[in-house]
This record gives C-alpha cells, structure tokens and sequence, in this order.
C-alpha cells in the first residue's frame, strides 16, 4: 500500500507521463504523512533520479537535484500560463509569444520560430496587425524591426553567456560592424514578409492566376532540386507566399498538387519556415494537430511541451472543432481523451475546459 | 500646414448637395460651381456631402462628376450607399484626358482611397522612374498607410502588397514590397548606440556599392522614423556628409533615386515635395498627373510648407508658377486648394 502511494506520489511530483503537476495527489500526501518524516525520506530514497545520495558533508541527506527543482517549476507553470495567456487579449498574447521567441530563442530557425511563423500565417490579417500594434505597445518597437534585427544579430554570436550576451554583446556588436553571412539567414525574407503581411480577407480567388503561380512554384521546387539555389530565397516563392490571401493560395496549393502529382507541403519538406508557412496557410487545423500531437511524444522538447499551451489557448475560441476533427482524422484518436491521458491536474482540468466535449 | 481654404461658416450637408445637383443638371456641367464648393470643404465635410448626396438623390457624387464612371451600388454596415467603383473604371476615369476631372475626383475621396487609387495606378502602370508607391510608403504616417491598405482591400478585392509584388522587378520588388508592408512604430524613443551602428552598416554597404544589400533595405524598411532620422544624422556626423550624397554615385541609377526619394520622404518631405513640383512646371509642357497628385494629396497636410520651400527656391510664388502652366478649370481647381481666395 504505501508501495502505491509512494508511485503514486512519484507520479504526480515529477509529471511523468504528462504534462503538469497532480495537485490533488500532492496535497493529500501531505496530509497522509503528516508528522512521518520517516515516510517522506523512503519517497526520497525510491526517487532516485530526482533525490540523490551523496557522502561526505551531504551523507543521510537525500539531496534534491537542481535539474528536478527547475522541471518541476516548468510544470507548476503550466497552469498559471494557461490562465495569464487565457486572461489577456488574443493580441497582447501573440505579441508576447513573438517576443519570447525573439529574445529567447534567435539563433537560427529552429522550432521556437515556428511559433513566429505560426502567429504570422493563421491570424486574420487584422488579428495579425492587432499583434503588431500590441507589440509596439509594449515594447516600443516594431514587431518587424526586431525579426530583422535580434535574428540577424545573433547569427554571428559566439558567447554563450546569456549576461554576457545581454550586456557586452550589444555593445561589442554595436562598435564593430560585422560580416554577416546571408547564407544563414536565407529564410530571413521569407519569416519578414509572412510578418510584414496585410492579406486580402475576401473570397475571391482567380483560377488564372493561381495556375501561373503553381507553375513558378513548381518551376522553383524544380530548380532547387538541381541544386542551383535555396528554394526558400527564391523570389517568387517568397512573392506569392508573403502577399496572396489565403482563398488564392489554397486553390494555387491544389493547382500544384493536379500539376505535380505531390503537395507543395512534400516538396517543401525539410525546409525550414517553408514548410511550416504552407501547412499554416493550407490547412490550419491539421497543422494545429500535429503541434499538439508532437508536445506528448517521448522526447519532446520544453517548446514542443509549450506549444501545447499555445495552441489551445489560442485556438480555443477559433478553430478548435476542426482541430479536433482532424485530430481524430490523422491520429485515430479523440483529442479530449489523448489530452485527459497525458496530462495532470488542473492543467488537465484548464485544457479540457478550453478544448470543449 | 494646409493651404485649404474652408468658409468660416459652412453652408449645411443639404443646401452644399443641392448646389451640387445644380451644378450637373442642365447643358454640361458647371464645373466652376463644383470647384467652388468641393475646392473649400475638408476631408469629413466631403465624407458629409458624398453620403448624403448618395442619400438624396440615389446617385454616387463621383459618377456624376464622370459620366464615364458606372458601378454596383453597396449598402454599407451603417446603411448608407457606397458605390463600389470598379478599379479599371475609375482609373479610366482618373486617367481621363480631363486634367481637372481627375483633379477633382481625387480630391472628393476621401484621403486614404486617394491613396489607394494612384498606389493601384501606380503598382499597375509599375516603371522603375515612379515615385509614387515610395512617396505614400514613406511620407505618411502608420495609421494613415494602414488605412490607405485597409482602403485598398475595399476598392480593389487584393492587397496592396500583392499587386505591387506582382509588378515590380528585380530590387524594386524587395524594396518596395517591405516598404509599403510596414507598421513602423511611431513612438519617439531612439536608441543611440543603434543608430550609430547602422550608420556604420550603411556606410559600409553603399561604400561597397551594394545598394540593395538585405541590411540597407532591412534599416530602411523596418526601423520607427525617429530613429532613422537619429542614423541619417549619425551618419552625417560621422561621415562628414549627408547619406544622400554617397548615394549619387551614378545619376542614372533609378534604383538610387529610389532610395535618395525613400531618405528624403523621411527627413524633409515638404523639400521633395517641392522638388517633385517645380520639375512638373518646369520647361516645356506640364506634368498635370505630379501637379495634382502633389495639391490634392497635401493641400490638407503640408502643402503651405511646400509652397514656401518653391518659393524660396525658385523666388516665384507656387500659385504663380501653377496659374502660369495651367489654364481653365484645372488652373482654377489647384488655385483653389492651394488657398486662391
């Protein structure tokens, strides 16, 4: 029995195998083992990888390892994200998340930028410059000053520390003009333009032009393969991409896959911000679904963990019931029970609310 | 500061209609009468008159200006009707050998359809000589070049990003694109050591004659006004000389002219302005399209200061030069903006 409730405890501590804490479990451990020290000290010692033994000055005293304090903050946290994102305004929201990605995670494109990528391509054109104007709000900048700049800035960037960085850095940077190299940065147009971007909001679509267009986008894909030039720097890929409205480039999207035989998404695999930007544009939802499916695999990353708050936040109020039905179309299952199974506490209890029956 | 000339009392939305009726019924159109009222009214007092003329007689004020103009009529959200002029339409109609038709049909809209009108003309008709996207990208505010954006998705079904990405070339398009994108922030704030070390980046691009390098356009299309301006005199200080004079590498380039008129809508537009003007009257012929787009778009904005800097320049006042070069209704319809009593 206290074998139980030891994994039990275990379990709910760590959140192993889901995301957020068990608080119910939690605090009826404390009220079990009130005033049995002894009880506590057996967790301790089953617990392993998060309390260990150590000799010498620390010897009897199951140390709790920093790692674990630090992972268990990121779980307690969950939930208060979800509830701050929640309260505030979809704009300031997406504002902030920019800004975290921007201050946080520039160097190079990795999956912290797909969230620019993500606010960029499946806001409304007026949710997206709400974004902007929120950003500039908060932090006297344009959103677009600071994509160009924090991601170039840092390309080059050798020093590690993150004080270093923030203080000697912009000053060093400052003084010395540097040689930066474009061949890092060949998505840099692309992430500007898909941020930069006031689409037209109305249905109508020209079948015309949607076929001239999927011809150069297939000329590109083709002209990349022989290995001429980046795909993600050509221009006209980038044109189309960054200033179509969405009805134009979803039947350009369908034109392309009649002409080529595969989706622009297949041949635009594994390049970064292009392929993201297609999936955001076509089809949303199942872009959607993927983020969230990723946050519970095995190995999933602290962003890939994030991103789950993200989405249902955001999309809550949106598209939520086309997220779960293509959820439940790519992955065989019910979002609401993948969700229910994976994660803990009231952080369940907030995304079930927001994910709705 | 504007040179609009608005009558201390105004007459009221109703009697301004019935004159204006007035003015187009009978043999032709009493084109002396409709630049008499229109010429003194400002930008909401037109909104005021347009809809209730619209109102009242079930008509779009612009068509009757230009029979040439027709359309479907829309009910907007506050039930008022709003002609959806077809683009080719009223652009047919702008473009019309009448100089002061189209002087009067860009002055009725409203500032930001302005805008959006000679933007569609100009993304359409792209050359790499036009100025016309640069002046409105740069010489407005972001409120404004939103609106005009806004403006642009009501007129035209397309965003205004897309039509110019489909007409410019080459380092037009990865200039002009970002440009007129834009959001810039409008705050005051500079960050100086910023501003010293793009100054050194430009310096070092132009200096290598790189002129469309990715950082030039990333400064110039990205950065808040008042910290370009702290660059451009950063640069000055540093350097010894303005930007724009390192830009005048070879007078032919139209791709450096771009970028000298880009600096310039920043630092001194009523100077650019002026500019643009005397080089319309001057010589032989006029260019009618720059005269009215200049009056029309900153009779409500800066056309006073501009009309100094002509004077100061060309020791002429500008309503002189203009009354010299132009002649019937289209002399009186400037005359009028530029405040000719």
């Amino acid at each position: 029995m206290a074998d139980e409730q030891q994994t039990e405890l275990t379990r709910a501590f760590s959140g192993m195998g889901g995301l957020g804490v068990d608080e119910a479990a939690l605090v009826s451990a404390v009220a079990r083992w009130r005033r049995q020290p002894e009880k506590r000290a057996q967790f301790r010692r089953s617990f392993p990888g998060f309390f260990s033994a150590s000799a010498g000055a620390g010897a009897g005293i199951e140390r709790c390892e920093d790692e674990f304090v630090a992972h268990l903050e990121d779980e307690f946290a969950r939930l208060r994200d979800a509830a701050v994102m929640w309260a505030m305004h979809p704009w300031e929201r997406d504002a902030r998340w920019a800004h975290h990605v921007l201050m946080h995670h520039h160097h190079g494109y990795g999956a912290a930028a797909a969230a620019l990528v993500e606010v960029a391509c499946t806001r409304a054109a007026d949710d997206l410059l709400g974004a902007r104007r929120s950003y500039q709000a908060l932090y006297h900048r344009s959103l677009e000053e600071d994509v160009a700049y924090r991601l170039v800035k840092d390309a080059n960037a050798n020093v590690s520390s993150n004080w270093l960085k923030s203080r000697f850095c912009e000053w060093t940077l400052a003084c010395t003009p540097r040689a930066r190299s474009s061949d890092e940065l060949f998505w840099l147009q692309l992430l500007l333009g898909l941020v930069t971007a006031y689409r037209y909001e109305g249905d109508r679509v020209s079948e015309e032009l949607a076929k001239e267009e999927a011809k150069a986008l297939a000329a590109a894909v083709k002209s990349s393969a022989s290995g001429k030039a980046k795909v993600v720097q050509d221009e006209q890929v980038v044109r189309v991409l960054t200033t179509r409205s969405k009805p134009q480039l979803r039947a350009t999207f369908k034109i392309y896959k009649e002409l080529q035989g595969k989706t622009l998404e297949e041949d635009f695999a594994g390049e970064p911000c292009l392929q993201e930007a297609v999936k955001c544009l076509d089809s949303p939802a199942r872009y959607f679904s993927e983020v969230i499916h990723g946050a519970f695999k095995d190995g999933a990353d602290k962003q890939a963990k994030a991103a789950l708050t993200r989405v249902v936040v955001s999309r809550a109020e949106a598209d939520m019931e086309e997220i779960k039905d293509a959820y439940a179309k790519q992955y065989g299952a019910k979002l609401v029970d993948v969700v229910a199974k994976n994660t803990h506490g009231h952080y369940k209890d907030a995304l079930l609310a927001m994910i709705g029956k | 500061m504007a040179t609009l000339k608005v009558p201390a009392t105004v007459p009221a939305v109703a009697d301004d209609c019935d004159q204006l009726r007035k003015a187009f019924q009978g043999w032709g159109t009493n084109e002396q009468l409709i630049i008499s009222i229109l010429g003194h009214r400002d930008a909401a007092q037109r909104r005021a008159i347009r809809r209730a003329y619209a109102e009242t007689y079930g008509e779009e004020l612009l068509r009757s200006i230009t029979d040439e103009i027709s359309g479907d009529f829309e009910v907007k959200p506050d039930h008022t009707y709003e002609l959806v002029i077809s683009d080719r339409l009223l652009c047919r109609a702008c473009s019309a050998d009448d100089g002061d038709q189209r002087a009067v049909i860009l002055w009725t809209l409203d500032p930001a359809e302005r805008d959006a009108v000679l933007a569609n003309e100009a993304a359409r008709k792209w050359q790499p000589e036009n100025r016309v996207l640069v002046e409105i990208a740069c010489a407005r505010s972001s409120a404004q070049l939103f609106a005009v954006k806004q403006a642009y998705h009501d007129r035209f079904k397309r965003s205004l990003e897309e039509d110019v990405a489909a007409h410019a070339t080459g380092d037009f398009r990865k200039l002009l694109v970002p440009l007129v994108s834009a959001y810039r922030y409008e705050g005051p704030e500079v960050n100086t050591r910023l501003a010293h070390s793009e100054a050194k980046i430009l310096h070092e691009k132009i200096h290598h004659k790189k002129y469309s390098d990715d950082e030039i356009i990333r400064i110039l299309t990205t950065r808040s006004k008042a910290q370009l301006l702290a660059t451009f005199n950063h640069y000055n200080d540093e350097f010894g000389h303005r930007i724009n004079k390192d830009l005048k590498a070879d007078p032919k380039d139209e791709f450096l002219k771009t970028l000298r008129a880009v600096i310039r809508c920043f630092t001194c537009p009523d100077r650019y302005f002026e500019k643009v003007v005397r080089l319309a009257i001057a010589g032989m012929g006029t260019d009618e399209n720059a005269l009215t787009r200049i009056i029309t778009t900153r009779a409500e904005v800066d056309l006073k200061l501009i009309a100094e800097a002509y004077q100061k320049r060309n020791s002429v006042p500008l309503e002189r030069a203009v009354a010299g070069d132009t002649s019937g209704d289209y002399e009186r319809m400037l005359l009028a903006l530029l405040g000719h009593e």
